[in-house]
């Protein structure tokens, strides 16, 4: 296969995992909460899906209800570390940095144990199986064959998530709300309800960037190592699509292929690069990420910045 | 009337608390942690069939049992306080700076590269203080990066500072490819740079950081330039209305943030590790946030939090050698005490005031 293409279809499915961390984010910020939890709940996604797995290693249930439950599994998993984020940042008004930030150690911790609990028990067999997953190239031979049913489900979710928050009434709500929760307050939208659905479904979403990294993209049970890290891009990833879910699909692909960078583009363009520069190569992200955080800060465009009450914790009786 | 039936009304509601005293405060937050850990060992109890009693047990031995773990307890205890000093500055002004673990390391591979390449041309002495002005000046570098974008365009600090953390990572892999001729990244215990032992092994690294602790509280409450930042992080329009520079504290701020951590780095290299890896911080920079929040951005209280997040996870590591579990198990334990905490805060902020009979309501 061509090597240039070889490498847009690697990047594709490894962009998946950010943009289903990014969609969900973008969920959870619209609604004025910054998540810094995601990197530990994508985790979580991943050792809830896993654990449904390994549960239902051997049984006779049809590989396609098989991807569902675990994809299910994961989506609930990431709800309901959504829930107590949403119950400390909404209801006991948290500062919602020190949460995220509680939150992802809890949810690392918490998947490296059950991780490493099944792994003890015979549970990796069960991580290796993952042609369901790969449901339409599953016979394919090269690059092809990682862009599997998930990879289309993220795409899915981000053009639907796209179209309810600039096309509905109910995403124009989730948007007065973070934008100004006192004045959608005023108008009669309940902002509790709407702050704490749109948060955990956002987790969900993000969950199953977490299953999808682990039981699609790398295929072994080690790969929840590299997750919390592929969080911290899918956040950073919000502020690169300026809180866009339909930008965030170009946006993830491109962060996937500049994350691949460091491997690919020396044989791309058949140069001899030295083996230190290798971790420069794998700055790049991070780098691009800042200076679009910074052009964006310096352009001032009012469509593109955050939600004005991005942080803020909303409280009725404060004036 | 009619909306008033149909609107679902709670038996309470909350109200704004004036301040509370000290005692009462401290009450709720030990409750909290007494309920969490309560949680934590019915948790074990699943897990690993241990009771309570021995759950707590095993936590208090694990850091009290002997001294060489007590000594072990000091010295996690002052580098995560070491850290916290240094990212409170900055919370204070409201900064969100969670690129401590950046700034920490990026001081780590100064002192480092500075003991690598000088280490033969320099007597020991001398090139602990150029160690020392190195770290320092990188990891104010590193915090004053972000800084100089805040104040001028109001860049978003929390990420800027999060995606440093990776780039100095990144130039800490850099560098140990290029010092590692095999390839191997490892790089061993340097010769050179050794802080002097003076009593015992981490005496003076210990030391120093409650010095650091004291001149940081004095800095914060006691300065013209601690003021200054008190009253950016209340109000900026009431810093620029009494004419003080928000740029400029924001900027210079972040520069002692940013050389604290770097001197957290320095302390790294030259009293324990002697060397580097990307991991030198290991999360450190996250839990310093924590310990600054709880401690309510007070140097002096900071002492007690970080101790207690130390005390936690060196006591369920503990548990993780005893009953053979995994060794994430303190990562569990800590979060879970610290959602406790973070929610046991509403409740010094808020209370909850019950309401009257619907009647009695309606008369006024």
């Amino acid at each position: 296969m061509n090597p240039f293409l070889d490498y847009i279809l690697t990047s594709i499915p490894l962009g998946m995992t950010f943009l289903y961390g990014c969609t969900g984010e973008i969920l959870t910020e619209k609604a004025g909460h910054l998540n810094l939890g995601i990197p530990g709940i994508m985790c979580i996604g991943g050792a809830c899906g896993c654990f449904a797995l390994k549960l239902m290693n051997g049984t006779n249930i049809p590989p396609a209800l098989i991807v569902i439950i675990s994809i299910l599994c994961a989506f609930i998993g990431g709800i309901l570390m959504g829930a107590v984020y949403s119950f400390l940042t909404v209801t006991l008004k948290a500062n919602q940095n020190v949460t995220g930030l509680a939150m992802t150690t809890f949810g690392v911790g918490t998947t490296k144990f059950i991780m490493n609990g099944m792994a003890g028990n015979g549970g990796t067999i069960y991580l290796y199986a993952l042609d369901y997953f790969r449901f339409p190239f599953a016979e394919s031979t090269n690059s092809l064959k990682y862009n599997g049913v998930m990879v289309y489900l993220a795409l899915i979710i981000a053009l639907v998530a796209s179209f309810v928050l600039t096309r509905t009434r109910v995403g124009l709500h989730l948007r007065a709300v973070g934008e100004n929760p006192a004045t959608a307050d005023a108008v009669g939208i309940n902002v509790t309800m709407y702050k704490y659905v749109a948060t955990c479904i956002g987790s969900g979403i993000a969950a199953l960037g977490g299953l999808f990294y682990i039981m699609d993209y790398a295929g072994s049970y080690e790969a929840y190592k590299s997750i919390e890290a592929l969080g911290w891009l899918a956040v950073a990833l919000v502020i690169f699509t300026l809180w866009k879910p339909h930008i965030s699909i170009v946006g993830s692909i491109l962060f996937g292929m500049l994350y691949l960078a460091g491997s690919r583009i020396p044989t791309l363009l058949k140069i001899q690069l030295d083996i230190s520069a290798t971790p420069l190569l794998q700055m790049l992200p991070y780098v691009v990420t800042i200076i679009v955080l910074i052009v964006t800060s310096v352009s001032k465009k009012r469509e593109n910045q955050p939600p004005a009450g991005l942080g803020l914790p909303y409280f009725r009786e404060e004036r | 009337m009619k909306m008033r039936e149909k609107t679902h009304e709670l038996p309470f509601h909350v109200v704004k608390r004036d301040t509370m005293p000290f005692w009462k405060s401290m009450t709720i937050r030990i409750v909290a942690v007494v309920a969490a850990l309560l949680l934590c060992s019915v948790l074990s109890v699943f897990m690993i069939n241990a009771n309570p009693f021995e759950f707590i047990e095993t936590m208090i031995d694990g850091v009290l049992g002997s001294s060489r773990r007590l000594w072990k307890f000091a010295k996690d205890a002052s580098i995560l306080l070491c850290i916290a000093l240094a990212v409170t500055p900055a919370f204070r002004m409201r900064f969100w700076n969670i690129g401590a673990e950046g700034q920490t390391l990026i001081g780590a591979l100064a002192s480092v590269g500075v003991a690598y390449y000088l280490g033969d041309h320099v007597p020991n002495g001398p090139l602990l203080i150029l160690m020392f002005v190195a770290s320092i000046l990188a990891g104010a570098i590193w915090g004053c990066v972000p800084a100089i974008f805040k104040a001028k365009w109001n860049t978003n600090e929390t990420l800027f500072t999060l995606m440093m953390n990776y780039v100095a990572s990144g130039l800490v892999a850099y560098f140990l490819l290029l010092w590692t001729p095999s390839g191997s990244s490892v790089l061993g215990a340097l010769s050179v740079g050794h802080l002097p032992v003076i009593g015992h092994e981490y005496l003076l690294l210990i030391v120093a950081v409650l010095v650091l602790t004291a001149i940081v509280y004095i800095y914060l409450h006691y300065t013209k330039q601690g003021y200054e930042i008190s009253v950016v992080g209340e109000s900026e329009n009431t810093a620029r209305y009494i004419g003080i520079g928000v740029g400029k504290v924001i900027i210079r701020t972040m520069i002692v943030s940013g050389a604290i951590c770097g001197l957290a780095g320095f302390l790294i290299v030259g009293a324990l590790d002697h060397s580097v890896t990307t991991t030198t911080v290991g999360g450190m920079g996250f839990t310093a946030i924590m310990v600054s929040w709880l401690a309510k951005f007070n140097p002096l209280v900071m002492i007690g939090t970080s101790a207690f997040i130390t005390f936690m996870q060196q006591g369920s590591a503990q548990i993780t050698t005893r009953f053979n579990i995994d060794s994430a198990f303190p990562d569990i334990v800590v979060g879970i005490v610290l959602f406790f905490i973070i929610g046991c805060e509403f409740f010094i902020s808020y209370s909850l005031k019950f309401r009257e009979s619907k009647k009695k309501g309606e008369k006024e």
